[in-house]
């Protein structure tokens, strides 16, 4: 999976612009600036290879990650410790300390969403299974369809015109706290990115949730446990929603590390200065060693989730078993 | 209840439908594309989001003259209409009214009507075709993967798993980032266009993949297949002739769901400054200059509900198709 992603990642940045017509020298010009002379722009061409073959080219660039790798700008050589993503080339900087600095704020946003959409999304998904057809059932799973049909960029936009603009309950846009520097302020700014990005996947996982456990709940087995006389409550924790939770738990492993590698709509919505905003502003300037840096970063993210996920089967599907 | 799949003679077996379009009346044989049909009609929810899909495909296809009859060129500007001092829009409600159905922008003041009448053609263009691409790998990737089995299933069905987990907004976003405004032979909008069809399309195809693989499993071992192949048809005629017709159902079913998640997906990309260019109208591109604009709510709503109506009622359309084409509903 690690090797796909550094492929593509690598494909994208390297390999597509010279199909649409791009020349080393055109790739090497963008990481000198556009002030260069034609002699320079070739000089750097050559010192980071894109006249090489593109395997060679490659392998250079997982040596960088794995090894680091050394940067000769003629004035002297330049050390890039091991996960060695490049320097963006606006600021300057290693893009790898850059990204660091980012995670704290997606991860923050992505925990607490995570946790109010797994909790209120299954819980709605259950209750609606289990009366199904009745008013709440309908009114849930209308605003569930609702949910998923809603782009966060708008009700991210409307939530703050309300909340914040409108009633002044919420800060405004923008507005960050470290978890370290203010527990509480830290929770209050969050709180309105939390509870719209959490309303979108909640949407998602209560219909999936309903959906799994009108299947379960039809199950033979079902019948035996009811049969041998346990209560309600444990015939549908216990049996009902163990087995409807496998399918959720896969997505929500693909979700959450989609989540932590760029919440990049809701940051962005929110002005949040996370990990989706640092990607949007490196597309926008067209730092290409900081958008590498950070689709690396995100995709890395999502492999290590859905690890996560695999080791969290055995604990839910005892069918599972570690060997 | 469980409809019959096929329905021939003998009235003295339950016939669900029947019961429920009248007794008495001679059993007919019914395909289950006629008794999809017969559920989808009753449907009245999915027949409200598929009269909607209707009306806003009407509307894309009629843009021009829509326009020219209600408001004015969605790239002319009207600063007559702004207010210099403050660039807002004069008069209240972001100047709606007869002139201008749904307001007009600030600082520019173009004919919000006219912007989302325009965008309603880009969106459905690239979800439409977008949804087609993934249609096309995700069909012959899975009827390959199903029919073939062995190597060649695992092969294509890690490459599913792979496609399914990638960070696919990222890469999107740095892929259209990167690519430069002229290439391949097309340029500007064009070639954007173009390119957010092939990523999207290129990125959702697994969904489809899935469901193809596993129909095609079990319309492997059918008989009507051991028949054919008995009879001495190739691998081609037995995948073309016999499988193929019988996943096209569940394949339009998917497809229209499909078609929804690539409209939100353009307005993501276009929201984000790397789908289309302004100043061509689309509605994700709307909604990102009008984070600057917190004051005028017409500014935001508008295409925000222009997404959310159409996204909406394709989902609600392709959830009933579901419900009409699969067995065990109801």
């Amino acid at each position: 999976m690690l090797i796909v992603i550094s492929m593509v990642t690598f494909g994208i940045f390297f390999v597509v612009p010279q199909w649409a017509g791009s020349t080393p020298e055109a790739l090497a010009s963008r990481y000198v600036g556009r002030a260069a002379t034609p002699e320079t722009v070739h000089l750097v061409a050559e010192r980071l290879g894109f006249n090489d073959p593109i395997v060679v080219q490659y392998g250079r660039f997982l040596k960088g990650i794995f090894v680091g790798a050394e940067y000769d700008y003629g004035a002297g050589v330049e050390q890039c410790p091991a996960p060695c993503l490049g320097y963006s080339f606006i600021s300057g900087q290693p893009v790898w300390p850059d990204l660091l600095d980012r995670m704290p704020v997606t991860f923050s946003l992505a925990i607490g969403a995570a946790l109010l959409w797994v909790v209120f999304g299954v819980s709605v998904g259950v209750l609606s299974a289990l009366r199904r057809g009745s008013f709440f059932d309908r009114l849930s799973m209308g605003t569930a369809l609702a949910g998923v049909s809603l782009p966060i960029f708008f009700t991210g936009m409307v939530s703050l015109v309300v909340f914040s603009y409108g009633l002044g309950w919420t800060p405004p846009g923008g507005a960050w706290t470290d978890l370290t520097e203010n527990p509480a302020q830290w929770a209050y700014n969050l709180l309105l990115p939390w509870i719209t990005l959490a309303f979108l996947f909640a949407a998602t996982y209560a219909r999936l949730t309903r959906a799994g456990m009108l299947e379960t709940m039809g199950e033979d087995y079902i019948r035996t446990a009811r049969a041998k006389g346990l209560r309600e409550r444990e015939v549908v924790v216990k049996h009902g929603l163990r087995a409807a939770l496998t399918p959720i738990l896969t997505l929500f492993g693909i979700d959450f590390g989609l989540l932590i590698g760029g919440a990049i709509l809701t940051e962005t919505t929110y002005t949040l200065p996370g990990l989706g905003q640092f990607a949007i502003l490196a597309i926008r300037n067209q730092d290409l060693p900081q958008v590498m840096g950070v689709v690396l970063f995100a995709a890395g993210f999502v492999v290590v989730a859905s690890f996560v996920v695999d080791l969290l089967y055995a604990v839910v599907d005892p069918r599972v078993r570690l060997s | 209840m469980t409809a019959p799949l096929d329905v021939s003679g003998s009235a003295s077996e339950a016939q669900p439908e029947v019961v429920l379009t009248g007794a008495g009346q001679a059993v007919q044989g019914r395909s289950l594309t006629g008794i999809a049909w017969m559920r989808l009609r009753r449907d009245k929810v999915a027949l409200t989001g598929g009269i909607t899909v209707l009306l806003l495909v009407l509307v894309a296809v009629f843009a021009t003259p829509i326009i020219a009859l209600f408001g004015h060129p969605p790239l002319e500007f009207h600063q007559d209409m702004i207010d210099s001092s403050t660039l807002l829009p004069k008069g209240d409600f972001g100047g709606m009214g007869s002139e201008y159905l749904l307001g007009v922008e600030p600082v520019n003041g173009r004919d919000i009507f006219s912007r989302i009448v325009a965008g309603a053609g880009i969106s459905l263009l690239i979800g439409f075709l977008a949804t087609l691409v993934s249609v096309l790998i995700g069909t012959v990737m899975g009827v390959v993967a199903g029919y073939f089995g062995g190597w060649v299933d695992q092969v294509i069905g890690r490459l599913m798993d792979v496609f399914l987990a990638f960070p696919l907004l990222v890469f999107a976003i740095a892929l259209a980032g990167v690519v430069p405004d002229k290439g391949f032979g097309l340029e500007g909008n064009g070639l954007r266009i173009a390119m957010l069809i092939f990523i999207i399309g290129f990125f959702s195809w697994p969904s489809i993949g899935r469901i193809v693989r596993g129909q095609t499993l079990s319309l492997r071992e059918r008989e009507f297949v051991d028949a054919a192949r008995s009879l001495g048809a190739r691998n081609g005629y037995i995948l073309f002739r016999e499988i193929l017709p019988n996943l096209i159902a569940p394949i339009l079913v998917y497809a229209t769901l499909l078609i929804p998640a690539n409209i939100l997906f353009e307005a993501a990309l276009s929201f984000l400054g790397v789908g289309i260019n302004p100043p061509t109208p689309t509605w994700g591109g709307m909604l990102s200059e009008a984070v600057r604009f917190y004051t005028l709510p017409h500014f935001v709503i508008f295409p925000g509900l222009a997404i959310f109506v159409t996204v909406l009622a394709f989902n609600l359309f392709g959830d009933g198709l579901r419900d009409a084409f699969d067995p065990r509903a109801h």
